[in-house]
């Protein structure tokens, strides 16, 4: 499985798919410690602006796509009594679509600050596999090269840069390039959305306080992953239900998501 | 709404919170793998989060609603699902509950 390139650095481009780096990252997680293992790394992995540009370029009509969840985003900030500068602010650094409708959903007047801050952590946790799925091609790199390149790093793009780093291009900084892709979108995106919030009257007349049930619903279809999410999104859809009439606020959100990965870890033997 | 580039300062602060513990995930993985070694049994729980937490945010909100709702949402898993766009998928929801809205 292991393919060790005896050339030292790696242009990038043309490259035969497959040759390195075709290791899955399970296999380098579990082989992991704290010594580098020889032989399962995928070396000749470089950091420059070919990669960036691959990057950028290869994820902006995905981003293009996502900038309609931004103005989604954007609505429902403006909605919840953000100001244009609060929500631009938040796409700017928080970069995480579904965990930003969560926290402007969450919102009030006090601001539940634990409640969301706490539903942000447990919606964007999957990041953290995200990010260790990349350790085989990131741990050359240098530390700024890495924690730089991963506070821009979201599902789309995330999924762009594991085809690439898989198909053995050795491009390290394809992550970084289709980042700034989604950034910019993401950020333009929320302005308009704000902007579009603004303009539009009586939400519910309009029937825009429904958008975000709407693009959850959307979103539960994309993250529908057949009968192995039956069980933890029944336990979810129980708790939630059963936590909303016990408890004001929004810990059902917390209480749900937190059951079904208890359950899941329980019954995966 | 008020002043559109408002930044009050308690605001500013709860989204720098999220922005540090959102960074905070998506470096976890890969600082802690160099130090620990995640069971499978952890990392399958893990990966159910999203799509609970989606369940667990729509469920309470759906039961809230009537058949006006239940039925626009019904025709977003429908375009989602063929098209996988989500801007279509929200456009063709808040249609659809507006035009229920009046018929139901």
């Amino acid at each position: 499985m292991t393919s060790r390139r005896d050339g030292g650095r790696i242009a990038g481009d043309g490259e035969s798919a497959g040759e390195a780096g075709s290791e899955s990252p399970s296999q380098s997680v579990e082989s992991g410690g704290i010594e580098p293992d020889e032989g399962d790394e995928p070396d000749g992995v470089t950091f420059g602006w070919s990669g960036l540009r691959a990057g950028f370029v290869t994820c902006a009509p995905v981003a293009l796509g996502v900038a309609g969840y931004g103005i989604a985003f954007g609505v429902l900030a403006d909605r919840a009594g953000l100001s244009l500068a609060e929500a631009t602010l938040m796409s700017a650094v928080v970069l995480a679509g579904a965990s930003q409708i969560i926290a402007v959903e969450l919102w009030a007047d006090p601001i539940p600050a634990a409640a969301i801050v706490l539903a942000v952590f447990a919606v964007n946790l999957r990041y953290s596999l995200m990010g260790a799925a990349l350790r085989p091609w990131f741990r050359t790199l240098s530390p700024a090269k890495v924690y730089g390149s991963l506070f821009f790093m979201a599902d789309e793009n995330w999924a762009l840069t594991m085809r690439d780093l898989t198909s053995g291009s050795g491009r390290g900084a394809f992550l970084l390039g289709s980042g700034l892709a989604m950034w910019l979108f993401w950020v333009a995106s929320t302005v308009a959305g704000v902007a579009v919030g603004g303009v539009v009257g009586d939400p519910a007349r309009l029937g825009l306080d429904y958008a975000l049930v709407a693009v959850f619903v959307a979103l539960a279809v994309e993250l529908w992953d057949g009968s192995s999410s039956i069980v933890p999104w029944t336990v979810a859809l129980g708790t939630a239900l059963v936590t909303a009439q016990l408890l004001s606020g929004q810990w059902h959100v917390l209480a749900g998501g937190g059951a079904a990965a208890v359950v899941e870890v329980i019954r995966s033997d | 709404m008020s002043d559109p580039l408002a930044l009050r300062p308690w605001v500013v602060l709860v989204v720098a919170a999220t922005a540090v513990v959102t960074y905070l995930t998506k470096v976890g993985g890969i600082w802690l793998l160099s130090r620990v070694e995640v069971s499978d049994r952890v990392r399958a729980g893990l990966e159910v989060l999203p799509g609970a937490i989606v369940v667990a945010v729509l469920g309470p909100q759906l039961a809230e609603g009537g058949p006006p709702e239940w039925a626009a949402a019904a025709v977003v898993a429908l375009v989602a699902r063929r098209t996988g766009n989500i801007l279509l998928s929200l456009a063709a929801g808040v249609g659809a509950v507006v035009a229920f809205r009046a018929l139901l």
